[in-house]
């Protein structure tokens, strides 16, 4: 296998964006039916690369050689004549469409739909992935809409599938999925060019790693003998800060009670909230874990306050009862919350940093008195949320949408923090998040509960909510399971209530 | 009611329908790639008043209406250029387009304002029209026709044909689209000059067979009916059909309260708008009906701006 030529080499690739250098002389190679892991945190310029391995862009300078040759991909249909295949991490589906149609737009040749419908289940039984073709992309869960997207890439036998952030989105048992699919086609001789910063799965399925940092490649290692913390270090170029977590904390009183509390599911496919009850002490991290779509975001929509409850009693704040307030009361009351969505929900993308501070400051910091803004103090209280937490921004007049999602993250968090909630609630807090971003976020969080203040993390990163909360609980189909400590957690049985005590139970794998 | 006037009932909403229809079918093609044009009324004068001229001047049908869709879709690739290649707002470029419409229309129309269109007739020998119910069937102008096989062909184009399908999808999706190598500028445009074109031929309608005369704003509101329908028809060509001749339906109670005592008891105005306000009434309350979201194609109106 030596003397085959790598499947795809880059030589010194540069591409320059106004004000940015985006790749900087980046070179490497991916061997036949290897998996290779492009590693980088976000803004490295991972995926700037693979568009132009993949015909979207074309670099200002630098050769892309495949099978030896030297090629120029003009656009994704040549990309796709060459033999690449590419799963983006934003998935290009059209959601009023049926799967069959969406797979149909991504053919370059015009093929009946019956005979795509059986080449689609051929791909299907071959890779163990299970999809109805007529379904509408609308109705569909994540992990399935995302196996549109390979089943489509496969169709055209690629021979180098590119997979952008393939996981960020998936469950643990999804994952696992995926990699036995990857496995497969790398065994058939595919190759793979794996973009994550979810460094324990690149531990687990690739046998090189480029890593890139600021458009640069800084390192090719192999990553089943680094380290995840050493990779990590490499990604952000200095010391990975881990938790710190004064130890032997004594909780207090309870902040936050919630007790049976029901809630119909919105729209087509919300899930019904079914008899919650949890109990959040002052200076307590309570984690809610779970596969997506088990209740979540009616749980978090439920506690903040966008969908009241007509039982009062059934959420309590420092004893009083707000279940019927709404986001704005609660807020008055002590409550903050952060939704998982940034952009549309969390914050208003085309507002400034300071508008958005009003959004949710307004009442408890005097940002608004009267119906009239102050925009000095919301100009001052933006600012102190970008120093204190590190906010790469123009300053507190930079829209909301023109921050990368770590820094508007970290903005968001900070804003609510340093309101110094009684309670805060927050969802997928580092979801899209690159390492960095995602340690300060955690030591936030850490930082909050240390002051008294009681907090909820829902998230779907397990490995997440062990190293951040003090108390877990797992919420399938709308029900809550018993909260158990951290400390004497079991992951199997906590793999177990993720995946309902009657589902298809492989227990959850410890990475 | 005696059959003959049964049939002349029949014959006056389809008529009536048929601008209507023709315009809000090219409507709906352009909006399902996403673009949304406010400019049908302009576009259907624009139609209306060459056609006019062209009749007037050789005397040939077939050449007005073609000329008149090229005129209009001409127009709209202003609003193309405008929109499309320079991102301009959609909705006001829309609405420029519908004023030049009116401006340009009664500016040219001026030297013929007041003369006689000699009409334009059924396609068929006279003979099988004598018959009134044969009338039903052959009675009609050759664009009665056109929208009707029209109808059947936007909805074949875009639920059957692959390129209907990558027209959806540059509406649903434009990123996507984009991302998988479609060119959505490219498929935005021909869109918006098919939708331009059947405007044109909507406004033909009017001097061929309704109005025969050119006055200023000949057309008398019936693009914005159109767009309304789009709307409110949920994107679906056959319910198009519905509207527009439910629209027609409506439109004889003005016509026979001008004539018929028993409809004095109201103002004729109330008969004039009363179509208008029935269709849409009509449309809202199917489309309240319907479960889930609406049908708008996702990227109705917005600017595409490719990024790489």
């Amino acid at each position: 296998m030596t003397d085959m030529p790598a499947r795809l080499a880059l030589r010194g690739i540069t591409k320059r964006f106004p004000g940015v250098l985006a790749n900087d002389n980046v070179s490497f190679e991916v061997k036949p039916g290897e998996i290779h892991a492009l590693l980088g945190e976000n803004g490295a310029g991972k995926s700037t690369l693979v568009k132009m391995i993949y015909g979207i862009m074309q670099p200002d300078a630098g050769e892309i050689f495949w099978n030896g040759e030297r090629v120029t991909v003009a656009n994704p249909k040549a990309a796709r004549k060459l033999g690449v295949g590419m799963v983006f991490q934003h998935f290009s589906l059209f959601e009023a469409m049926t799967v069959l149609e969406n797979i149909a737009l991504g053919m370059d040749s015009k093929i009946p739909a019956r005979e795509l419908e059986s080449k689609i289940r051929d791909v299907m039984d071959q890779y163990g992935l299970k999809l109805d073709p007529q379904r509408i992309v609308a109705d569909l869960s994540v992990g399935e809409r995302q196996r549109i997207e390979i089943v489509r890439a496969l169709l055209l036998n690629p021979s180098l599938l590119i997979m952008d952030e393939p996981t960020s989105v998936l469950t643990p048992q999804e994952v696992d999925q995926l990699f036995v699919v990857l496995r497969q086609l790398a065994k058939e001789g595919c190759s793979i060019l794996y973009i994550s910063h979810k460094l324990h799965e690149i531990k687990a399925l690739c046998e090189t790693a480029t890593i890139l940092r600021g458009g640069r490649l800084v390192d090719t290692c192999d990553p089943r003998v680094e380290t995840s913390r050493s990779m990590a270090e490499k990604m952000i170029g200095g010391n990975l800060k881990t938790i710190q977590k004064p130890a032997g904390r004594a909780f207090g009183a309870e902040k936050l009670v919630v007790k049976r509390l029901s809630m119909a599911g919105s729209g087509h496919f919300g899930i019904p909230l079914r008899d919650i009850s949890l109990s959040v002490r002052a200076g307590e991290i309570f984690g809610i874990a779970g596969v997506a779509g088990n209740g979540q975001n009616a749980l978090l929509l439920a506690l903040s306050g966008e969908e009241p409850v007509s039982d009062a009693a059934a959420i309590t704040i420092d004893g009083q009862p707000v279940g019927d307030l709404n986001a704005k009361r609660r807020r008055l009351k002590g409550l903050a919350s952060v939704p998982e969505e940034r952009n549309g929900h969390a914050a208003v993308p085309d507002f400034t940093l300071s508008d958005n501070a009003v959004l949710t400051a307004r009442d408890r910091l005097g940002l608004a008195v009267r119906g009239l803004i102050r925009p000095g103090a919301a100009k001052k209280y933006a600012g102190d949320v970008i120093s204190t937490f590190a906010v790469k921004a123009t300053g507190s007049e930079a829209a909301a949408g023109s921050l990368s999602g770590g820094n508007l993250q970290k903005y968001i968090m900070g804003r609510e923090i340093l309101q110094k909630p009684t309670v805060l609630v927050v969802s997928q807090p580092t979801w899209g998040v690159d390492a960095g971003a995602a340690a300060a976020i955690h030591q936030a969080i850490v930082d909050l509960a240390a002051t008294g203040s009681a907090v909820v993390v829902i998230s779907q990163d397990l490995d997440e909510l062990l190293g951040l909360c003090d108390t877990l609980a797992v919420i399938n189909e709308g029900r809550l399971s018993k909260s158990m400590k951290v400390s004497e957690a079991d992951i199997d049985e906590i793999g177990l209530l993720m995946g309902g005590i009657h589902g298809e139970t492989e227990a959850a794998h410890a990475a | 009611m005696s059959t003959e006037l049964i049939i002349a009932i029949i014959i006056t909403i389809a008529g009536a329908a048929t601008p209507i229809l023709l315009a809000a079918l090219g409507e709906l093609v352009v909006e399902k790639s996403g673009v949304l044009n406010l400019g049908v009324e302009g576009m259907m004068l624009i139609g209306a008043v060459i056609t006019v001229a062209v009749t007037l001047t050789t005397g040939n049908h077939l050449l007005a209406v073609v000329c008149a869709a090229l005129a209009a879709s001409l127009s709209s690739l202003i609003f193309g250029v405008l929109t499309l290649t320079l991102s301009a707002n959609q909705v006001a470029t829309g609405l420029a387009l519908t004023i030049l419409g009116t401006g340009f229309s009664a500016l040219f129309g001026q030297p013929y304002t007041g003369k006689d269109v000699p009409l334009l007739r059924s396609p068929f020998p006279p003979e099988l029209a004598t018959d009134p119910i044969w009338r039903v069937l052959f009675g009609y102008s050759p664009l009665v026709y056109f929208a009707l096989i029209m109808v059947v062909v936007v909805w074949w184009f875009l639920q059957k044909t692959r390129a209907g399908l990558i027209l959806r999808a540059v509406g649903e999706n434009d990123l996507s689209a984009h991302s998988i190598g479609y060119p959505v500028i490219g498929i935005r445009y021909l869109a918006v000059a098919f939708g331009g074109a059947m405007a044109g031929i909507a406004g033909s309608c009017f001097p061929l067979f309704l109005t025969p005369q050119w006055v200023e704003r000949l057309t008398t509101g019936r693009g914005w009916i159109a767009l309304a329908l789009v709307v409110f028809a949920a994107w679906r060509p056959f319910r198009l059909l519905a509207g527009a001749y439910f629209f027609g339906l409506m439109m004889i109670f003005e016509i026979y309260a001008k004539t018929n005592s028993a409809f004095r008891v109201l103002p004729s105005e109330f008969w004039a708008a009363l179509p208008y306000l029935a269709t849409v009434l009509v449309l809202v309350l199917i489309s309240l009906r319907r479960e889930g979201s609406t049908a708008a194609p996702a990227c109705l109106g917005k600017p595409f701006v490719a990024t790489g």
